[in-house]
Parts: C-alpha cells; sequence; structure tokens
C-alpha cells in the first residue's frame, strides 16, 4: 500500500525512537505515515506517540477486511503545539479479528477520540473497550442489521443505476 | 429536597433548534444547566456507505451536501485526497481557482453563522444583514460556477470552468461592498452591550481543553491555539498568499465570533491578491486534456468550460490509500480514501469540522443558565448537517 517516496528522516528517526521495541511496521503513503503495531501494543503505542507530541487525533476509520477476515482501526494523529510534528499526519494502525473485534479504548490517551471510536463502534462493530459510553450516535434507536459499514450490508440501490 | 426533585431533565429540539435538526438533553436545576448532552444524527445521510456504491467523480457531490454553507472547501478536501492517490496535480490556473472559490465560500460560511448567532441571541438584525451579505458571495459563485451552493466546482485534475469574463470587477465591488458593511455590523451586534453582555465569559475554552479535545477552526484558533491547515500544511495556491492566521487568548463565545470576524477581512484580502495574480494556463492536468477531442477543445476555449474525458468520468486509482485535509470554513476536514483498485472507493472517511466540535456541547454548556446555551451553540458555528454526514 506504500507509496515509493521515503519517510521523513526526522520522522523516523521520532517513530523508531519511541516505538522501536514495538516492532512498528513504517511505511510512506499519500499523505501519511503509517505505523502498524500488533493491538496488544496499540495502547503503549499511543501512550507513547502522546508524550513524543502527538497531541490529538484527527481520525478514527474502522476498514472491514473480509478477505483477510480482520478489521483495520486507523488512528491519524498529529500535533497542534510542535510545529515540527504538526506537518505531518501519522497512521497509527493495528488489525483486530472480524468476528471478535476488540481493542483497549484510547480516549484516556486522547479525548478526542471520543465521539469517533462511538461511531466506529456503531457503524463497524469494533469494541473499544474502556470508552467512557459507547451508544447509539448516528443511526436510528431502531435500527436492526450488521453494522452498516460492514461490507456484508449492501445498499439497496433505486432507479437508473438498479 | 434531594436532587432528584429539583433536577429536571429539558429536551430541546430534535425539531431544528437551531442550525439544523438535533437534540440537546440537559439536565436543569432551575434555569441553572448541570449537565448537557449532544443527541446527534437526526440528519444522517450515510455518506461513506453511500461514497462505496459510487465512482470516484459521483462523490463529489456527495461530500459537498452535509456542509451547505461550505461545500467548496469539502469538494477541495476530497478531490486533494483523490489527486493524491492518483499521484497529479491540477495545474496552477486550476489550484488558483480551487483558493478563490474557498475563499469565497468562507466568507459565505462565516456570515451565515454569524446569522445564525444574531438570531440566537435575538438580534433579528444581524441574522437578516448576515442573510441579505451572503447573497452577494453566492451570486459571485453562481457567475464562477453555475450553481448557488453546491458548486461541485472542483474535479480531480482541475476546475470545471474557468473565470468568467468581468469577474474580477464585479468581485472588487462585492468585496468593496462587505468592507463598508462590517463596520455597521460592528455598530449592531459585535459592539452591541447586548451581545456582549451575553457573549464575553461565557462558554470558555482553555487552550489546554481547546487541544485535548481536538477542537479544530475558529474555534481552536480563539482560544490561542494558531493552527490552520493552510499554513501548516499549506495547499493550492495559500503558500504564495499574504496572510494572517487570526487567533485570540480569550477564549469565550466573544472570542470565537471575533475570530470569524477577522478572517471574513482576510480572505476578503487574499480575494483581492488572487484575482490580481492569478496565473495564465490550462484548467485540467494535461493527461485529461490530452483525451479530449479537438472540436470539444473549440467548445472548451468558448465557454470557459471543461468537456469531462471518459477516463475522468470513471477513474480507476491504483491500490493504496491517500489522506488530505484542508482547512474549511468551521475548522479541519479530514478525508481518508482506501482504494483497492477498482472505480470505486473501497472505504471513504469524512471527519467533518462539526463532528470535531460537537464534544463542545458537553464540555462548555454546563454551570451556566438555560439562555446560554443559544449563545454558546451560536459561538461554535455547528452544522448539524455536516457533523452527522
Amino acid at each position: 500500500m506504500a507509496s515509493k517516496s521515503e519517510v521523513p528522516e526526522e520522522l523516523r528517526s521520532l517513530l523508531s525512537e519511541a516505538l522501536g521495541d514495538l516492532s512498528p511496521e513504517i511505511q510512506m503513503t499519500a499523505g501519511s505515515v503509517s505505523v502498524k503495531v500488533s493491538p496488544e501494543n496499540l495502547r503503549e503505542a499511543a501512550e507513547r506517540m502522546r508524550k513524543a507530541g502527538f497531541d490529538h487525533v484527527k481520525a478514527v476509520t474502522a476498514i472491514d477486511l473480509p478477505e483477510a477476515n480482520e478489521i483495520e482501526v486507523v488512528y491519524h494523529i498529529s500535533s497542534y503545539t510542535d510545529p515540527r510534528l504538526s506537518r505531518w499526519i501519522v497512521a497509527l494502525r493495528t488489525s483486530v479479528p472480524r468476528d471478535d473485534p476488540k481493542l483497549p479504548s484510547l480516549y484516556d490517551v486522547w479525548p478526542s477520540v471520543k465521539y469517533q471510536e462511538m461511531e466506529q463502534w456503531e457503524m463497524l462493530g469494533v469494541e473499544f473497550e474502556g470508552h467512557p459510553g459507547l451508544r447509539r450516535l448516528l443511526l436510528p434507536d431502531t435500527y436492526e442489521g450488521p453494522p452498516p459499514l460492514r461490507k456484508e450490508y449492501k445498499v439497496k440501490v433505486e432507479g437508473i443505476n438498479a | 429536597m434531594s436532587r432528584e426533585e429539583h433536577i429536571l431533565e429539558l429536551l430541546i429540539g430534535p425539531q431544528h433548534p437551531a442550525s439544523g435538526h438535533m437534540r440537546l438533553v440537559a439536565e436543569v436545576d432551575g434555569d441553572v444547566v448541570v449537565s448537557l448532552r449532544p443527541d446527534i444524527g437526526y440528519v444522517h445521510r450515510t455518506v461513506e456507505k453511500l461514497a462505496e456504491t459510487k465512482k470516484y467523480i459521483q462523490v463529489v457531490p456527495l461530500v459537498e451536501r452535509p456542509p451547505l454553507a461550505d461545500t467548496a472547501n469539502h469538494n477541495l478536501g476530497y478531490v486533494l485526497a483523490v489527486e493524491r492517490l492518483l499521484g497529479i496535480e491540477a495545474p496552477p490556473r486550476a489550484q488558483w481557482l480551487r483558493t478563490l472559490l474557498a475563499e469565497m465560500n468562507r466568507i459565505h460560511s462565516h456570515l451565515y453563522g454569524l446569522g445564525i448567532h444574531g438570531i440566537m441571541l435575538g438580534s433579528s438584525t444581524a441574522f437578516m444583514w448576515a442573510f441579505g451579505d451572503r447573497e452577494i458571495m453566492i451570486e459571485m459563485a453562481q457567475r464562477l460556477t453555475g450553481a448557488r451552493l453546491t458548486y461541485s466546482y472542483m474535479i480531480p485534475g482541475g476546475v470545471r470552468r474557468d473565470l468568467p469574463p468581468g469577474f474580477a470587477g464585479e468581485m472588487e465591488k462585492a468585496l468593496r461592498y462587505l468592507e463598508r458593511r462590517l463596520p455597521d455590523y460592528d455598530k449592531i451586534f459585535f459592539s452591541n452591550p447586548v451581545t456582549r453582555a451575553r457573549l464575553e465569559g461565557v462558554g470558555v475554552l482553555t487552550k489546554e481543553d481547546a487541544i485535548r479535545l481536538g477542537i479544530v477552526g475558529p474555534n481552536l484558533r480563539a482560544s490561542g491555539v494558531p493552527y490552520d491547515v493552510r499554513k501548516v500544511e499549506p495547499y493550492c495556491a495559500y503558500p504564495e498568499l499574504d496572510f494572517q492566521v487570526v487567533t485570540r487568548e480569550e477564549g469565550d463565545s466573544m472570542a470565537r465570533l471575533l475570530v470569524r470576524v477577522g478572517e471574513i477581512k482576510e480572505s476578503i484580502n487574499m480575494i483581492r491578491q488572487i484575482l490580481k495574480k492569478l496565473p495564465e494556463g490550462p484548467i485540467l492536468e494535461e493527461r485529461y486534456l490530452k483525451m479530449i477531442p479537438p472540436k470539444w477543445k473549440d467548445w472548451m476555449a468558448e465557454k470557459g468550460r471543461i468537456k469531462i474525458p471518459a477516463a475522468l468520468a470513471s477513474l480507476k486509482p491504483p491500490k493504496g490509500e491517500a489522506v488530505a485535509r484542508v482547512e474549511a470554513a468551521r475548522g479541519e476536514v479530514v478525508f481518508y480514501i482506501v482504494s483497492d483498485g477498482s472505480p470505486k472507493p473501497y472505504r471513504l472517511r469524512m471527519v467533518t469540522p462539526s463532528f470535531r466540535n460537537v464534544v463542545l456541547f458537553e464540555h462548555l454548556i454546563r454551570n451556566c443558565r438555560v439562555a446560554d446555551i443559544p449563545a454558546i451553540y451560536g459561538s461554535i458555528d455547528y452544522f448539524p448537517p455536516e457533523a452527522d454526514r
């Protein structure tokens, strides 16, 4: 998934210094630097990233990958206060099994994840353990069916595209 | 009396309490708000799921619908992410025209927010003035793009239309009018003792909390954080424009209002610079321009418009992913696209500024009066359809 360009050296050394022993996979993608860790190491990695100056989360995204039987969860993080880091977006990511998608919530580390973890729980069924309250957010209370951003949920198409 | 006996649950909405459908669940003790929980989702339109069923270019109208007063900036964020996936860049003239519409939209969106804030405070004058004056930017946008609000002006690789004849002159008149109007607003609204009493020191967001909660846009900058994507990761024509990031230190509702007013002035200056320095050249990326048959090229030159070639209408970006952020009027918008190499996005993530700011309702509206609810709500410039997507 990586493009050919290199991870900026300054950021690479910062990341390997902070996360070196957690064996992260670091690569450049378009617009962000991707850092993959195991689910067990996610919380630790997040805490160290926050200490390194990444003070907020921009986006929490879960991606359904039925062929790999996985759900990938991506936290796009950056900094408001450290201009050296603000230029970059780091995509801190991990994968969980699709039939038992559980992860520790990063709410304690970055409170800015609150509503986005809630949304990803609702839309893809990822359990964020320790989140202060996962509740229905965007869907109606009466909604029944699989989490709608899972691939098995098919959008009914009407009209000229049907 | 026990706590339960004098704490009352007050439901505000969901029938359009202010700027769109949402519900606020407030716990009140007399007229003191003890806590407040935003109940959102009433205008959720499944943008992310629908995007998975549409071709890349069909997603453009989809992503610009939610933030109705600020469509250009969301259009731009999406298009930049797609261009990163494709590894292309729009030609300079297109980049400048995009910036032009983005700044016109910022003025429009800020006036819209200001008007809503006015009516929430009971100032119907501010509401009517702002809604009247935003028409100017809507009219100018219509001359440029052909539409009042939902422009779909930016497409991967460029823009759909060139600058129409006489646009710069008309725009200069519009800008002068707005500059004359701002002191009127100041007299009747910003410096009005009623407005100041309702907003100063009300709903204070500290710098630390703004950062911790991941707040974006004027709300963040009004708490003293000079974060603006146009400076942090400059895109389009912003590296070549001279402008200031407007910040304030107070963090209260008044500061949030005044940051937006300051940004209107900056946008006016930027539009002047853009129209003065607009580079010549094509408005669509070369590889797509080449695909257009000669007879259409004549038509394009005559009309100043793009004929979208088939390859652009059914883009197939390579497998991979891309992130793009832009500074929309209400704050940073983030687009994250995952492509599996097919003609439709495998996953589209769109995080809008209002969704990032929704947490402010529970954070700011507590230990205040019921009358402060609309004063703070309006100062956040929160737009339910933008948050719900």
